[in-house]
C-alpha cells in the first residue's frame, strides 16, 4: 500500500507554546483513520500539518508527489446565512479552473454527478441555510469530492450534530473509503464515532497509541490522553468506555 | 417641469450627478464583499487613513491622490496582515491602524496647515469638487472593479466564504485580499470627494446590506447593491442641489431611507440573511435543522 504522507518527528506550536511534540504518523493509500483526543491536545493541529497549512517547526512531512488533498472543515465554523446555493459551493472546488465565472456544461455535469452520487442531487438550487447537519456535512463532502482527492482531512465531522447525522456521516464516510478514498478526520467522540472507526491514533501532544480501536480505546491510554480513568467495556466486539466516577457512557 | 431638470442645465451638476451614480455604483458592487468578509468597518477605518494621506502627501512633496492612495492602500495591507497572522480581529486591527493614520493627519494640519486640498468637501463630500480628473478617476475605478470581479470571481467567492479551504483549494487567498484591498482603497480615494470622509463607509454598507435583504444569490446581490448604489447616488447628488447640503450626507440619508422602506416592505423577515456579515465566528450553524 502506498503511503500519502509521511510525518517524521514533528513537533510544531503557536507562539512558544508547543501543541505538537515529536510526532510520527503515516497516512496510506485506502487508510480510514480517527485522530482521537481532548480540546488542546493537537488534533486540529496535526491536521493542519497533514494538510500543508501550518509549517512544522521541527522535523520532516513527505507528500507523496501530485497526490490531491481535500479538506472539510467544521459545520460550527461555516456562515450559513452566505448568499450561496449548494450547487455554486460546490462548484467552488472549481475556483482556479478557468476565469469566466460562468460555470460550463463540464463543470455543471459534474457537480450535478457529485450530489447524485451523495444523495443530495435534489437540494442543488437550496440555499445552503437550509439543509439539515447531514446535508450540511454531504454537501462539503462533495465540494471535497469534486477535486478527486486521494485524501481527505475532515474536522470534527461530527461535532455538534445528533445521533441521527452522525450515523449517516459515518456510513457515508465508511462507502467512500470502501472506494478507496484515504479518510483522516478529528473527533473526541469515543463511543460514537472513534470506536467505529478501522484506526486510531490517540494524540495528547505526541503520539500516546496507534492501532485499531480495542487496542487504542484501552483505560492506561485514556488516562493519558484524556487526564482521567475510564473503564472500557467491550459490546458485540466495540470497545464502549464508562466514566469511572459516574458510572456514565463517556463522550470525552 | 422646468424646475425639476433645471439643475441639469449646469455643467457643475452633471459632473456630480455622474460621479455620485458612478461612486455609488463602485461602493454597492465593493461592499458586497466587504460586508459578507465581516469588514463593514473597514470602509470607515480606511476613509480616515486616507485622509492622512491627504494631509501628509502634500507635505512629503507628492501628488495628492498618489500620496493619499498609496497611504490608504498601505493602511489596508496592514489591517489584512494583522488580522491573518495574529489573533487581533478585524475591527481592532482597523481601529488601531486607521485612527492612528487619522490622527497623524489631523496632527499635520494642525501644524502645518492645509495646502490646496478643500478639506470641507473631504469630510462631507461635495457637488462642486468634481472636476475631470474626478470623473476619470472614478470611470477607470469602476472599470477595474468590474474586470476584476468578473475575472476573478470563483477565486474572490471562495476566498471570501471559506478562506480556509479556498487556501487548501488553490486558491491564493493572500493576493485575493490583497486585490481586494487595492481595489477598495482606490475606490474610496476615488469617492472621496463626493461622499466624504465621514460618509463613505455607509455607501459601502447599506446597498450590500439591503441587497442582501432583497436575494440569497451572490451573483444577484452583487449587481442589485451595485444598482441600489447608483440609485442612491444619482437621487442623493439631486437632494444636495435641491437643499443646498452636501453631497455625502444626502446620498447616505438616501440609503438609509432605502433600507428603512425594504425593511418595512419586508417586515424584517429578511434580516436574519444579515446575520452573520458581521463576524463569521458567530453566525450560528444549523446543524440539526431539518431541511
Amino acid at each position: 500500500m502506498s503511503t500519502l504522507i509521511d510525518i517524521s518527528h514533528v513537533s510544531f506550536g503557536y507562539g512558544g507554546a508547543p501543541v505538537l511534540k515529536d510526532v510520527d504518523c503515516r497516512i496510506d493509500a485506502g487508510q480510514f483513520t480517527g485522530i482521537v483526543g481532548p480540546s488542546g491536545s493537537g488534533k486540529t493541529s496535526l491536521l493542519k500539518v497533514l494538510l500543508g497549512t501550518v509549517k512544522a517547526q521541527h522535523g520532516s512531512v513527505t507528500r507523496s508527489p501530485g497526490i490531491a488533498v481535500s479538506y472539510v472543515p467544521q459545520l460550527e465554523t461555516v456562515n450559513w446565512n452566505f448568499p450561496v446555493t449548494v450547487s455554486e459551493c460546490v462548484l467552488m472546488a472549481r475556483a482556479t479552473k478557468r476565469l469566466s465565472p460562468w460555470a460550463t456544461a463540464t463543470e455543471r455535469a459534474d457537480v450535478s454527478s457529485v450530489l447524485e452520487r451523495l444523495g443530495i442531487a435534489d437540494l442543488g438550487k437550496r440555499h445552503i441555510r437550509e439543509l439539515s447537519g447531514g446535508q450540511q456535512q454531504r454537501m462539503f463532502i462533495a465540494r471535497a469530492l469534486v477535486r478527486r482527492p486521494a485524501l481527505l482531512l475532515m474536522d470534527e465531522p461530527t461535532s455538534g450534530v445528533d445521533v441521527g447525522t452522525r450515523h449517516e456521516v459515518l456510513h457515508l464516510l465508511d462507502d467512500l473509503n470502501k472506494e478507496g478514498l484515504a479518510i483522516v478526520l478529528t473527533t473526541h467522540d469515543l463511543n460514537g464515532m472513534a470506536s467505529h472507526l478501522p484506526h486510531l491514533i490517540a494524540l495528547q501532544q505526541r503520539v500516546i497509541a496507534a492501532g485499531p480501536p480495542s487496542e487504542v480505546i484501552v483505560p492506561d491510554v485514556l488516562e493519558k490522553v484524556f487526564g482521567a480513568r475510564m473503564e472500557v467495556l467491550m459490546h458485540l466486539g466495540m470497545p464502549v468506555v464508562v466514566d469511572s466516577g459516574t458510572g456514565m457512557l463517556g463522550v470525552a | 417641469m422646468t424646475g425639476i431638470f433645471e439643475p441639469f442645465h449646469f455643467a457643475f451638476f452633471q459632473h456630480g450627478l455622474e460621479a455620485a451614480v458612478m461612486a455609488g455604483a463602485l461602493c454597492g458592487l465593493i461592499g458586497v464583499y466587504i460586508t459578507l468578509r465581516g469588514m463593514s468597518y473597514i470602509g470607515h477605518g480606511l476613509s480616515h487613513s486616507i485622509f492622512g494621506g491627504f494631509a501628509a502627501a502634500p507635505l512629503l512633496g507628492v501628488n495628492v491622490l498618489l500620496g493619499a492612495g498609496v497611504w490608504g492602500l498601505l493602511s489596508a495591507l496592514a489591517i489584512t496582515a494583522v488580522t491573518r497572522r495574529s489573533r487581533i480581529g478585524a475591527d481592532a486591527a482597523i481601529g488601531v491602524i486607521t485612527t492612528a493614520s487619522f490622527a497623524l493627519g489631523v496632527a499635520l494640519l494642525s501644524k502645518f496647515g492645509s495646502r490646496g486640498a478643500n478639506f470641507d468637501a473631504l469630510l462631507f463630500g461635495s457637488i462642486l469638487g468634481v472636476g475631470t480628473s474626478d470623473l476619470l478617476l472614478l470611470v477607470f475605478s469602476l472599470l477595474l472593479a468590474i474586470t476584476v470581479f468578473t475575472v476573478l470571481y470563483r477565486r474572490l467567492l471562495f476566498a471570501t466564504f471559506d478562506p480556509e479551504v479556498a487556501d487548501v483549494s488553490g486558491v491564493d487567498v493572500k493576493r485575493m485580499d490583497a486585490i481586494l484591498m487595492s481595489v477598495l482603497s482606490l475606490s474610496i480615494l476615488a469617492t472621496l470627494t463626493i461622499i466624504g470622509v465621514t460618509l463613505v463607509a455607509a455607501t459601502l454598507v447599506i446597498p450590500a446590506v439591503v441587497a442582501r435583504m432583497l436575494t440569497d444569490s451572490f451573483s444577484r446581490m452583487l449587481w442589485l447593491s451595485s444598482a441600489l448604489g447608483a440609485l442612491c447616488g444619482g437621487i442623493g447628488m439631486y437632494a444636495s442641489y435641491d437643499l443646498d447640503i452636501p453631497s455625502g450626507t444626502t446620498i447616505v440619508l438616501t440609503n438609509a431611507l432605502v433600507f428603512v422602506i425594504v425593511l418595512a416592505i419586508t417586515g424584517g423577515r429578511q434580516l436574519r440573511r444579515t446575520a452573520g456579515m458581521d463576524d463569521h465566528s458567530d453566525a450560528p450553524a444549523q446543524v440539526a435543522v431539518a431541511a
